[in-house]
């Protein structure tokens, strides 16, 4: 199985995780910029931050053969802080000349409170003048249906190409709504919150999985990175083949992100040897 | 995708143990209610909130939209400031 991981914190990870994630078939992982446990009050440990995963994150993932990309952004819980985050914004497109950065994300809403929609709204600006991928976090929880409708909102009044913006950690109450909206969507597994492996098979079934992208997330809150491969394990018991999976956990991500030509992964294609092997799932 | 029959196979043990671990909850929820404590407890927004979920759970009949229906049961709208 060859598997991309497209939303991963490895900030908040050990090194642990790189080597288990080899050892199940990951072969790339992206890495949005967030929020970092705290609020930070400098520009600069922005920019700081964004080195680390932009240069240093590819070298440690490199040690387990996994390719390490990444996305710059000012996550929606430090958008309260609208001076700090217009200073971050300025910096932010050199960064986009990097040779591993995709894009702007993870950029959205949290509380969806005024402050943070003005600066979604500067970094949807900034991602369309420097034409990047758009990378779109929805609010947790309860919070989760009224920021989802906002985000909509928001965006609608942007000359978008909806190829290129993912919105991420939808569930079954705003799964529609965005599908209709014509962009990529994300589901995010966590052992508590947000959708479960079965849930996103689930989905998956119901939808399609036409611009459908999966992701266990890993950041510092209790969250599993095999929560992924839980669900390819679900995926596969209910029948579905070796290709859909692949076309599921490899393929989509690799024509989404490959909409940036840094993302160079190919599309995989299962071919057996021997006639009937493919027959068999 | 599984038939009927299948989903129970794979799935059954699963629910039961889900189902067990919201009646220890609600459970252990009464039990630490006592006296004065006991209205409190019950008036929890969110114990209100579990058990309309499982009225709405317990209705039966067939449809595909449990998850999503109590998915916006738990949704908010921000309170105004």
């Amino acid at each position: 199985m060859f598997i991309v991981q497209p939303h991963y914190h490895a900030i908040s990870r050990t090194t642990q995780d790189y080597e288990r994630m080899a050892a199940a078939g990951v072969v790339a992982v992206a890495e949005p910029a967030f929020w970092a446990g705290f609020d930070r009050l400098y520009p600069e440990t922005f920019i700081d931050y964004f080195r680390q995963i932009s240069e240093f994150e590819p070298t440690r993932a490199a040690q387990y053969g996994i390719r390490h990309f990444c996305w710059v952004a000012v996550n929606p819980k430090e958008a309260e802080n609208p001076a700090l985050s217009r200073a971050v914004l300025a910096k932010m497109p050199e960064f986009f000349e990097k040779p591993t950065v995709l894009g702007v994300g993870e950029t959205g809403l949290h509380k969806s409170t005024r402050n943070e929609i003005e600066i979604f709204e500067a970094q949807v600006d900034l991602a369309v003048r420097h034409d990047q991928l758009l990378l779109v976090h929805t609010p947790h929880l309860a919070d989760k249906l009224y920021g989802t409708k906002r985000i909509l909102e928001v965006l609608k009044n942007f000359r978008l190409n909806p190829d290129k913006v993912w919105i991420d950690h939808v569930e079954e109450h705003t799964i529609r709504m965005v599908k209709e909206a014509g962009y990529w969507l994300g589901f995010t597994l966590y052992p508590i919150t947000k959708c479960s492996p079965r849930r996103a098979v689930d989905m998956l079934e119901r939808y399609g999985w036409e611009r459908t992208l999966i992701n266990s997330s890993a950041d510092w809150g209790p969250s599993d990175p095999a929560t992924l491969h839980d669900c390819i394990f679900d995926f596969r018991r209910r029948g579905h083949t070796l290709q859909e999976a692949i076309e599921v956990f490899h393929n989509n991500p690799v024509r989404y992100l490959g909409q940036n030509p840094k993302f160079d992964l190919p599309l995989i294609q299962v071919e057996t040897r021997e006639a009937g092997l493919l027959a068999s799932p | 995708m599984l038939n009927p029959r299948q989903v129970m196979d794979t799935y059954y043990l699963d629910v039961r143990s889900m189902l067990l671990e919201i009646a220890a909850t609600l459970d252990r929820h009464d039990a630490a209610a006592e006296g004065e404590a006991a209205a409190v407890a019950r008036d929890d927004p969110r114990r209100q909130k579990i058990e309309q979920a499982l009225r709405f759970l317990a209705a039966g009949g067939s449809r595909d939209d449990r998850t999503e229906q109590l998915l916006l049961h738990f949704s908010e709208e921000p309170v105004a400031t």
